[in-house]
């Protein structure tokens, strides 16, 4: 089967099978939106809880950190209650359109960056604040010095949220609905071609979700080629 | 100074949830070990020589079944009592026609109850399967929005069918290769062929979430009476088609072929068809309502049986 799967990927990227382009493009958008909004409000907020006394610290800090174990059925549901015609924003008709999918995978990203990031803020040597502090930097100069000291932990952040939107299902199946040509993505291409039974073919799919997926993670890793050096 | 406190607090917080995670995983252990275990089941087998069960001496029988029965509730009902009477036991596979075959075809399963007949004949004829027993039947219909915009309300389903593709009315379909999905198909193929226009939508899910998209998006949709009647409060959508020519839905046992794979239980596959056609389970399947409304008829029972 395994074997059928990757004779089917092969063939399916050689004649650029249409329909799995369309999911595989759809995937990347999805991801790629939903991580970059996460990403922004993330590492903000990983930098704020690191950084400056806020209100509810504890709370906020633990808040998140369980954030990164809620599963994706809960928050695809939670959306679905949302979204749904009886649901409070029903009146936007978001139900079973990717913008429902983005938003979805918006809170399933921004736990994990926030987290991530502020992990990576707390690491940095205590010289590094102090440092930038007697030189003379102001607040904005000092942000950048912080997220330039700890810049691989951040882009790993970041590629993990990426990696956990991109193979998501369970918000990607509730809230888009898994609609031929119009939500559907790998991952639900995937569960459906299992649910008909053709499993080389639901082989075939995560072959090519993987591809893109190393396509991504080598992208991150060139663009900060010197980053396994920082500490040596 | 802020930052060291957390750092600290994060730690301790870190040990809580590995000690969290060793005292959950320790919980489960006892499940793990829990007498349905297939292990467990054999040796209560082995050990049994002397009793009358006509169980062969594997005592797992793996049934694909179609979600429909499942979701109806009816397999709670009849699984134990085929257990109990062969002292076995039924793992249920509740998947989509379109696997249940493929699952059988690979010998993963030993006995599958599909409604898919055209399918099912097809996989008999090709030596996959040995028998076929019909076993019950109940309908589909055609569901849609209240203000029905095709009129189709109490027409034929193959002119419903038509009318909804020539208006390019919102129509849901599951997708699937499930039995409703290839029914579908037929039902398209009566009037023509297979349509594409933008407000056809391919699910590509089951039964029960495809009804949820077809009621958010006010669209028509050809469903199973089981799941109808057991989801229906609560939807907006109305029932438009109820009967006509290709709304039949005939569910069949079909046992699996043993000379093909040796791994295949086929006597009890062969005793779990026996038991379905019984009147025991006729009787049974006859009896069986939901919300005060059979689900399903059965097709062994006389006419004066039932009721």
């Amino acid at each position: 089967m395994i074997q059928e799967g990757f004779a089917d990927a092969w063939q399916l990227l050689i004649h650029l099978d249409p329909s799995v382009l369309d999911a595989a493009a759809r995937s990347v958008w999805i991801s790629l939106l939903a991580v970059a909004a996460a990403s922004l409000i993330g590492i903000a907020a990983g930098l704020l809880l690191a950084r400056k006394r806020v209100l509810g610290q504890r709370f906020w800090v633990i808040l998140f950190r369980l954030g990164m174990s809620v599963p994706t059925v809960l928050i695809g549901l939670l959306c679905f209650a949302v979204f749904s015609r009886r649901g409070a924003l029903g009146s936007l008709e978001l139900l079973y359109t990717s913008w429902a999918i983005v938003v979805g995978e918006f809170f399933l990203a921004l736990p994990i960056v926030t987290t991530l990031t502020h992990g990576a803020i707390l690491r940095l040597d205590p010289r590094v604040p102090e440092t930038a502090r007697t030189l003379g930097a102001g607040p904005a100069c000092r942000v950048m010095t912080y997220l330039n000291e700890a810049r691989l932990a951040i882009a790993l952040a970041i590629l993990t949220a990426f990696s956990r939107c991109f193979t998501e299902l369970g918000i990607a199946m509730m809230v888009g609905g898994n609609l031929a040509g119009r939500t559907r993505t790998l991952t639900t291409a995937t569960a459906l071609e299992t649910a008909r039974g053709e499993f080389a073919r639901g082989v075939a799919m995560s072959f090519i979700l993987l591809l893109i997926a190393l396509l991504v993670t080598l992208l991150i890793a060139s663009s900060g080629r010197d980053m396994d050096k920082v500490k040596s | 100074m802020i930052g060291g406190n957390i750092h600290a607090m994060s730690h301790t917080f870190q040990i809580a949830w590995l000690m969290a995670g060793v005292i959950v995983g320790a919980g489960c252990q006892p499940d793990a070990a829990s007498p349905r275990s297939r292990s467990g089941c054999r040796t209560r087998t082995d050990t049994n020589t002397d009793s009358e069960s006509t169980a062969s001496d594997s005592s797992v029988l793996r049934l694909a079944s179609t979600t429909s029965t499942r979701d109806s509730g009816l397999c709670d009902v009849l699984l134990p009592m085929f257990e109990q009477l062969h002292n076995c036991r039924v793992d249920l596979i509740a998947v989509g026609t379109g696997k249940a075959l493929r699952l059988a075809e690979a010998g993963d399963v030993d006995v599958i109850l599909c409604h898919a007949k055209s399918a099912e004949e097809a996989f008999v004829a090709a030596g996959h399967g040995v028998r076929r027993e019909p076993v019950m039947h109940n309908s589909f219909l055609i569901v849609g929005p209240a203000d029905d915009p095709a009129a189709i309300q109490g027409i034929e389903p193959a002119e419903a069918i038509g009318k909804i593709g020539a208006g390019q009315h919102r129509f849901v379909s599951r997708g699937d290769d499930s039995g409703t999905h290839q029914r579908e198909m037929e039902l398209w193929d009566s009037v023509g062929g297979h349509p594409t226009w933008q407000d056809y939508i391919e699910t590509g899910q089951g039964m029960g979430p495809t009804l949820i998209i077809a009621d958010e998006m006010d669209a028509y949709l050809l469903v199973d009476m089981g799941t109808w009647l057991k989801r229906r409060d609560g939807l907006r959508l109305a029932e438009l088609i109820t009967e006509g020519q290709g709304l039949e839905n005939p569910y069949a046992v079909t046992v699996v072929n043993p000379v093909k794979h040796p791994a295949i239980h086929d006597e009890l596959a062969h005793a779990f068809a026996d038991f379905l056609v019984s009147d025991q389970a006729q009787t049974v399947i006859a009896d069986y309502r939901v919300n005060g409304t059979r689900l399903f008829h059965p097709d062994r029972l006389a006419q004066e049986q039932i009721e």
